[in-house]
């Protein structure tokens, strides 16, 4: 399933780079990751979305994992917690004058925008969950989408809490169970 | 005051305590060898820079403090790269000083640029790249604060060599700040109380060893722990000499060559205690009937490393020493002689296949040898190994009952560290007895570095077990390949004149009745010698776990016909 993590890491050259590595060094699958400034201009944050096939012991390794890297300053699991998330998506679609109604009420019902308008194509900016942007892409499809970028998930914990923590102050979670892999059988 | 970049390196390495460094120079790191004219160090001229990094390493695993090794750019720096690997697999804390192009050539292919930090990225605890003299002195602090605190490992700096002319104000950093790197220490309290239950509650205890009592300094209070609660103690390759082999609680070495009570005792265990180690594969044999009725407690000091093999019930994440320490207190005194008396029944059966106890039949058996330059050097020498039959058999047969003289490339399994990592060791202990075990395949991978022991007039014993095969492939090639020896077959050359071309004093044992005398010609010599022992070619490093088996399911020496 798909596990949600918000990282603090410092706001220094090769910090993605160092963070990407360790995905692929570890062999984790990255669904998404996006990257941004945050009200303290020496921390970015991140916010991944990755799946772990193994449920909570996949995601106790990927906190422990972070944690390995010295940039990184603190680690959260969204996944199970009440928490805004948002992907913004921008779809030009092939439409002539004659279909550009269909789309707009189209866009009206999913609270998305037409931000441009060409001769015979239009963009459509949408921005809301995962789940929504899917929806919408389902039913343009058909007009011909041409293009479409998205900006990858990002997510933040609703009031006043925060997402689980299971590596914090030398506390490793529970017990995990797992199949876990055999190693043995490699050479001298 | 102003200086130059490479003066403020130095300033500051000198600050770390650093006094011997091992590396090579080139055109990117000139400067940094022009100031260090300047400063109290020591320079060691290696002959490849791999020689360098695994003297650096040899040096921070005999003295506990942090090796340097440095290297120029591009070719100079990939050399250094299984030095790297080696460290940061066994957690050895090594400062590695790179050269770079110019800040405004990089990314251009320029002469001798390569991409040091990003090839090192997974290799290294951290790495930095310099671009500008300011960032150097906080950048050398963090680097030696980094690959010597939490759990150890390699760091490297990769200098611009712009940086290394341009000057600035030197101001050294008193403190280290770094957001999010705190390592702990304690572990929690209601963790600590369910290992205390757990304890109480075991009948058939054991402790398993590993290469974090070392880092942790931990051997007293282990001493401690195991003694209150009467609980053996097993241990990793790494961890050997963390733990007296001659106390009766030691249990010697376990996992793929590691004794059968041993192996016995933690398959039949009820409550595992993991002190710094990492349930690697070749300690755990297959994990599907790993210690199957045994409750695991795990103190590690990195988080990734719990539950990463092995699912544990209590895992106390911290330091070692620290934790131990507050745990003994609250555990009770306990005896376990049933168990201990089982695992000893086990121990007497193992002992008569044991190839110490058949009658000598004059051939030359590297465990005789072994088991000989031990009772020569009174079991207090350093020992370092290349990787194979021969570093098995002298785990085996080196027993130490001290700690950090035992050094030998265990999570890499680097051939060729041997003679580099002793030179190493002996900068950082001049007054000891150095011996590097030396398989014939692993000693021509760094041979050349005998030059730098005759520069340096290091007083390290070489010990050549020639038994013409790259043996340990050859041993599964015998078990596992229908002894279709492939590619294992070893021409050497003459070490003897070898060596004496380096300007080595050299001798070649052939015989069962010269080993005495040779081993007591190499220890009357000050300064590097070699012997070459002509070895039984065949002989097999026993008992065995064969790959994927479980961990009891142990091949045993042929009992003697
Ligand atoms: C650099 C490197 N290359 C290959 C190997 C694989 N390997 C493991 S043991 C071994 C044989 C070593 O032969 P030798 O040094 O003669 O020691 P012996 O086993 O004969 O005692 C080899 C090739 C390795 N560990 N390291
Ligand atoms: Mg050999």
């Amino acid at each position: 399933m798909l596990y949600t993590f918000i990282a603090l890491v410092e706001n220094k050259p090769g910090v993605l780079n160092r963070v990407a590595s360790l995905f692929r060094r570890r062999n984790f699958n990255i669904e998404s990751l996006a990257v941004g400034r945050t009200e303290k201009p020496e921390i970015s944050r991140m916010t991944v979305v990755v799946d772990c096939p193994n449920g909570d012991y996949d995601a106790h390794k990927i906190e422990a994992n972070l944690y390995k890297l010295v940039n990184v300053i603190d680690v959260q699991d969204v996944t199970h917690q009440p928490s805004v998330t948002r992907d913004l998506a921008l779809i030009k679609v092939m439409v002539g004058p004659e279909k550009r109604a269909e789309v707009n009420s189209l866009a009206e019902i999913f609270r998305a925008r037409i931000v441009d308008v060409a001769a015979d194509s239009v963009i459509v900016e949408i921005t809301g969950t995962e789940d929504k942007i899917e929806g919408m892409i389902e039913l343009l499809r058909p007009t011909g989408i041409v293009e479409m970028v998205r900006t990858g998930q990002v997510s933040m914990t609703r009031g006043v809490n925060d997402g689980v923590r299971r590596v914090q102050q030398g506390a490793v979670g529970n017990r995990y169970e797992n199949e876990y892999e055999d190693m043995a059988e490699m050479a001298p | 005051m102003k200086k130059t970049g490479a003066e403020i390196m130095w300033e500051c390495v000198v600050r770390e305590g650093v006094e011997v460094v091992f590396g090579y120079p080139g055109g990117a790191n000139m400067p940094i060898y022009d100031a260090m004219l300047s400063y109290p160090i020591h320079h060691v001229l290696v002959r490849h820079e791999q020689g360098g990094a695994h003297m650096a390493d040899g040096y921070a695993r005999a003295s506990g403090r942090v090796g340097v090794a440095m290297a120029t750019s591009g070719p100079g720096a990939t050399n250094l790269i299984t030095g790297i690997a080696t460290a940061m697999m066994d957690s050895v804390p090594v400062v590695f000083i790179t050269g770079q192009v110019a800040a405004h050539l990089i990314g251009g292919d320029a002469f001798q640029e390569v991409d040091v930090t990003g090839i090192t990225l997974p290799i290294t605890k951290h790495n930095y790249l310099i671009t500008r003299a300011d960032e150097i002195a906080e950048v050398v602090r963090e680097a030696f604060y980094i690959a010597r605190s939490g759990r150890p490992g390699p760091v490297l700096i990769d200098i611009c060599k712009n940086a290394q002319v341009e000057q600035c104000e030197f101001v050294y950093p008193e403190e280290v700040k770094l957001a999010g790197y705190k390592p702990v220490a304690h572990a929690q309290k209601d963790l600590l109380d369910h290992a205390v239950k757990l304890i109480e509650k075991a009948q058939r205890p054991i402790i398993l060893c590993g290469h974090g009592v070392l880092a942790s300094k931990a051997e007293e209070i282990l001493m401690n722990f195991a003694v209150k609660t009467q609980t053996p103690v097993a241990s990793t390759l790494l961890g050997l000499g963390a733990f007296p082999a001659s106390h009766d609680l030691s249990l010697g070495m376990m996992g793929m060559h590691g004794e059968v009570h041993t192996n016995m005792a933690i398959q039949n265990s009820d409550l595992i205690l993991a002190f710094g180690m990492r349930f690697d594969d070749r300690v755990t044999g297959t994990l599907k009937t790993y210690a199957p009725r045994a409750k695991k407690i795990h103190i590690e000091i990195d988080p990734s490393e719990v539950h990463k093999n092995v699912a544990v019930d209590v895992p106390l994440v911290g330091d070692l020493k620290t934790i131990l320490t507050d745990l003994v207190p609250m555990v009770d005194e306990y005896d376990h002689d049933e168990w201990l008396k089982e695992i000893s029944d086990w121990k007497a059966e193992a002992d008569t296949r044991d190839i110490m106890n058949w009658p000598d039949d004059g051939k030359l058996y590297v465990p005789h040898l072994i088991s000989d330059i031990w009772k020569a050097t009174g079991g207090g020498a350093i020992m370092t190994t290349d990787v194979g039959q021969h570093q098995m058999w002298t785990a085996q047969y080196y027993a130490l009952d001290k700690p950090n003289r035992w050094l030998t490339s265990g999570g890499a399994g680097t051939m060729g560290f041997g003679l580099p990592s002793a030179i190493g060791a002996w900068f950082a202990h001049k007054d000891q007895e150095i011996w590097a075990i030396a398989g014939d395949g692993g000693f021509q991978m760094t041979a050349a570095e005998l030059t730098t022991a005759v520069q340096e007039q290091a007083n390290v014993k070489v010990a050549i077990m020639n038994n013409s095969f790259l043996g340990m492939v050859r041993q599964w090639q015998e078990f596992f390949f229908e002894k279709r020896y492939s590619a294992v077959n070893m021409l050497s050359p003459d070490f003897v004149k070898l060596a004496e071309a380096h300007g080595v004093p050299a001798r070649r044992v052939t015989k069962r009745e010269e080993v005495d005398e040779a081993i007591a010609w190499a220890r009357s010599i000050t300064g590097p010698t070699v012997i070459e022992f002509r070895v039984e070619q065949e002989d097999a490093v026993y008992p065995m776990v064969p790959a994927g088996a479980a961990l009891d399911h142990m091949l045993q020496r042929p009992a003697k016909a």
